[in-house]
């Protein structure tokens, strides 16, 4: 699924190695992985950047995917200084991975986590894996070099012990200026392993890899090439549930990030830049989807309250979108009343910061507790202009001299004698008629 | 069916002073429970399986749960398996009792099952009337003790269990030979089956591509009893075939005459005796009275098998060692420098040198550099050996009959005059290649040396073709009448039985 993804070729036969080496966390001194023929080549990946941190100007760019293959995992060794001794964890020593490798194709820190990002997004989209950092789901080392334009690649290293995407812009940043640095200075760069120091936020000369290992690489005899189909060389009377068709699988694929990003924009009308950052946070798409279902409010309208005053409030609060105490329903009913003017968007935000408490109270409740309404009454509202017309000649005389500004002092006024429960354009229009005339 | 009676009997000869060295360490108290076991069904009329009952022996590579498993190495001493091998299971879920596990070369490396770590395994027919009637000892103050010959390997200890009546049958592996070997000088049948066939999960790998699980019994028919509970797919192994697999009784066959017979020219071995060669060529004129269709062919490329074998045997054995190291399960050095150090150390104490000899041969043949020239090389030259195999075996010929081994067993002390090495290659030229190839072959005892000790003739069938080949050697051993083993009661020499126990040991 993740080659389909990725478009990459995928190999209908692909065969499985031996990688020996010793080591505490291998426990049979070799690794199962994929080196003469992995099971997908030559893909791509797509994904966007902010020019200057301006999300109004998104560019894409794209990375070619050399290989996914598949092979075991390790175990883990801790490294206990104080005792002079490694402890080793080998419960997820055996288990499957998939290593997908990509080409030198970015060039800071912020191109490449831009793509992992990217790529987690598609990941977690297909089910292929969760992705998270954090949990080891998700592991990433950076190869970075340095050379001038029209030159080969330099001298390449590895970066490891990278935890986070945050993590992995530094530790790429990082390396990029040390070697260049070091190269300026006259120096060399060596072929090495280095570890992504989160702390000191640099890197750190890691395993000592005396010169080349020699893995010596073997045909792993108990594993069989890996054989998949397509609808094509499918044989006819192949048990079904025995087999790998990729084509089948190819017509199942979901949405992926890019596709369900441009249909946000085509169906709702919001910008490229609004449908990033929905799909960005984990359940976001849903809720907005939701909400616009169920409110009047046009969707541009909505976007706003979904991207600024729900997500700050959850950034805040470090919650998630599943963990909101607000509910699409609870939001698209307030979004609902401000949309019928029964309340002006002060109110609403007023009202929205009491729905954070969570107490259970629905936006109308909470509007008549709080004596939210906007004034229905015309007649009323017209009379409090006009009173503060009456009590404010100099004001008046301002406007009148050509000076339209102070009518928002004026409108101020208004708000405050209705302690915010007047609709401010409906006041600003009484006030015209009633000064221009 | 539930042999009370006999399996005490067994019981009552396996625990008889160890005079074989065959099997390892009393799991009388398992046995003894499970057949007791059997003793409560069976009155009831519930029999667990076809092998309700049935004491078997197992070899010691292969895992069982709760039960040490050396593979009679000392990296592996103390190792308690925490799982059966699915063979293991398939026996014990079919009522088998499980006697014991047996003694062999050193995680399977040999052919003479005298590299182990509990010392060499002594052939029974040693002991027997035949031999000793036939053996004349060189001086008069020559105790007739230190003349005992070996069993074969690398499974000479499941042999030496079969042929001395301490079980009904035991499990074998056989990579080069280790089955079939042992059986021809143990006069038993031992059958190896189609790579693919029988599940290796749970069977220490010697060579992943060629090992099989072996089966060892005292006729044919029994074989084939076996082989109907061990056969069938096992999600486990992903070498084994997908096909069901359906267990058969063999047919009493009455007429070859449809039978066409291969002997391969290639077979007549340099350092094959007189006698064998003469026994051979008897058993070929035998299937031609009767009818058979019987034709001279050539497998052109066996005399490349051996190095061949070796190159590719020595470079999985190289990958299969690597996870002995000391820091999951087995022996740990008292090293503590480093973890390199320990691993070496470890390494060093727990492989005898026949192991560490094939790890550093098979690494070498692994190394970048070298890969080309050996590994592929002499993956390219096995094909050619199993295409020798195809090519006959399309030309008509359904059975091809071979000697299993090059003379009689030898005596330990001559035995062990060559190294390993030496004895490996000579030993294993008539039987590794059906492992080349994953072909099934089998071990049928044909008569008595002029030593008075066995010798047997082996059959090569088509793959998956189980049947067929048990059928044509069960018709073979009826003509051939092989002779039971007389075994004389065990003297209560004790002082010299031990001191020459050691000494042979030692040597």
């Amino acid at each position: 699924m993740t080659g389909l993804a990725l478009n990459c070729s995928i190999n209908k036969k692909s065969l499985f190695d031996r990688k020996h080496y010793f080591y505490a966390d291998l426990p049979a001194g070799y690794q199962i992985t994929q080196q003469r023929v992995p099971i997908a080549v030559n893909g791509s990946l797509s994904y966007s950047l902010c020019i200057d941190n301006k999300m109004s100007q998104m560019v894409t760019k794209t990375v070619r995917i050399k290989q996914i293959q598949l092979e075991q995992d390790s175990g883990k060794s801790l490294h206990d200084d104080t005792r002079s001794q490694t402890l080793v964890d080998l419960n997820r020593a055996g288990v499957g991975l998939m290593e997908v490798v990509m080409e030198p194709d970015m060039c800071c820190g912020e191109e490449a986590a831009a793509a992992v990002r990217e790529l987690q997004l598609i990941l977690q989209t297909l089910g292929s894996s969760q992705a998270v950092m954090a949990e080891g789901q998700l592991r990433v080392d950076a190869n970075v070099s340095v050379h001038h334009p029209g030159e080969p690649y330099g001298v390449r290293t590895e970066v490891k012990n990278i935890n986070s995407m945050r993590f992995l812009a530094k530790a790429i940043d990082y390396e990029i200026q040390r070697q260049i640095e070091e190269l300026e200075n006259g120096g060399t760069i060596l072929n090495e392993t280095r570890a992504f120091d989160s702390k000191l936020g640099c890197t750190v000369p890691m395993r000592d890899k005396e010169g080349q290992q020699d893995y010596r690489f073997m045909p792993e005899p108990n594993l069989p090439p890996l054989i998949l189909y397509d609808a094509k060389s499918l044989p006819a009377n192949m048990n079904h549930q025995q087999v790998i068709n990729i084509d089948w699988i190819h017509e199942r694929l979901p949405d992926l990030p890019s596709v369900k990003r441009k249909k946000l924009v085509e169906q709702y009308g919001i910008l490229p830049e609004h449908s990033f950052t929905l799909l960005n946070e984990d359940g976001l798409a849903e809720f907005f989807e939701s909400v616009v279902k169920q409110t009047q409010m046009k969707p541009k309208k909505v976007i706003g309250w979904i991207l600024k005053d729900l997500l700050s409030y959850l950034k805040q609060h470090s919650l998630t979108v599943k963990e909101s105490p607000v509910s699409s329903f609870l939001l698209a009913d307030l979004l609902n009343l401000l949309e019928k003017k029964e309340i002006s968007s002060t109110a609403a935000k007023q009202v929205l910061a009491e729905l954070w408490k969570g107490e259970g109270k629905t936006p109308l409740e909470i509007v008549k507790e709080q004596k939210l309404e906007l004034l229905q009454d015309q007649k009323e509202l017209e009379q409090i202009c006009q009173a503060v017309i009456d009590g404010h000649e100099n004001e008046v005389m301002a406007i009148k001299a050509g000076n339209p500004k102070v009518l928002n002092k004026l409108i101020g006024l208004v708000q405050k004698k209705t302690q915010g429960r007047s609709n401010p354009v409906l006041v600003k229009q009484l006030l015209e008629k009633k000064l221009s005339g | 069916m539930v042999p009370r009676g006999v399996a005490a009997r067994w019981r009552r000869a396996a625990t008889a002073p160890g005079k074989g060295q065959g099997s390892l360490g009393g799991r009388e108290e398992a046995a003894a429970g499970r057949e007791s076991h059997a003793a409560c069904l069976s009155p009831a009329g519930q029999p667990l399986g076809i092998l309700d009952g049935i004491p078997i022996a197992v070899k010691d590579n292969f895992n069982t749960a709760g039960i040490e498993t050396t593979c009679a190495s000392n990296m592996l001493k103390g190792y308690i398996s925490p799982y059966n091998a699915t063979v293991v299971q398939k026996l014990l879920d079919q009522g088998a009792v499980l006697l014991g596990k047996t003694n062999l070369d050193e995680f399977a490396m040999g052919s003479g099952s005298t590299d182990g770590v509990f010392g060499p395994v002594r052939n029974p027919w040693s002991y027997s009337k035949q031999y000793k009637e036939k053996s004349v000892p060189k001086s008069h103050s020559e105790d007739k003790e230190s003349n005992w010959v070996i069993t074969g390997g690398s499974s000479g200890g499941s042999a030496a269990a079969v042929s001395s009546f301490t079980c009904f049958a035991a499990l074998g592996s056989d990579t080069g030979g280790s089955t079939r070997n042992p059986a021809a000088h143990c006069g038993v049948v031992g059958l190896k089956p189609t790579y693919g066939l029988i599940s290796r999960h749970g069977l220490i790998p010697l060579v992943n591509s060629m090992d099989v699980p072996g089966i060892l019994t005292r006729c044919v028919d029994d074989a084939a009893v076996l082989l109907g509970s061990l056969a069938g797919h096992d999600p486990k192994d992903s070498t084994t075939i997908q096909d069901d697999f359906k267990p058969f009784e063999l047919p009493n066959l009455t007429d070859v005459s449809k039978l066409s017979i291969g002997i391969p020219k290639e077979y007549h071995a340099p350092g094959l005796s007189s006698e064998i060669l003469a026994l051979w060529s008897k058993a070929a004129d035998l299937f031609r009275k009767a009818g058979a269709k019987v034709v001279e062919v050539s497998l052109p490329h066996t005399r490349y098998s051996i190095v061949c074998y070796h190159v590719l045997c020595t470079a999985e054995v190289a990958s299969n060692m690597a996870r002995f190291d000391g820091l999951e399960y087995g022996h740990r050095s008292d090293m503590k420098d480093s973890t390199e150090s320990m691993y070496a150390a470890t390494r060093r104490e727990g492989f005898n040198d026949v192991v560490r000899g094939r790890i550093l041969s098979g690494n070498y043949f692994l190394l970048k550099q070298n890969y080309e020239k050996y590994f592929v090389k002499a993956q390219k030259v096995r094909r050619l050996i199993a295409n020798d195999f195809v090519k006959v075996f399309r030309s008509g010929v359904d059975i091809l009959l071979t000697p299993t081994t090059l003379s009689d067993a030898a005596p330990y002390t001559e035995f062990i005059q060559e190294d390993n090495r030496t004895r490996s290659a000579q030993d294993d030229i008539l039987t590794q290649a059906a492992n080349m190839a994953g072909l099934p072959a089998i071990n049928v005892p044909t008569a008595l040396s002029e030593r008075g000790l066995p010798v047997g003739l082996q059959f090569i069938g088509r793959s998956f073709q189980e049947k067929q080949l048990l059928t044509v050697a069960k018709w073979f051993e009826k003509q051939v009448q092989f002779p039971m083993i007389q075994l004389e009661e065990v003297k209560k020499h004790d002082s010299d039985v031990f001191h020459h126990q050691k000494s042979a040991s030692l040597s």
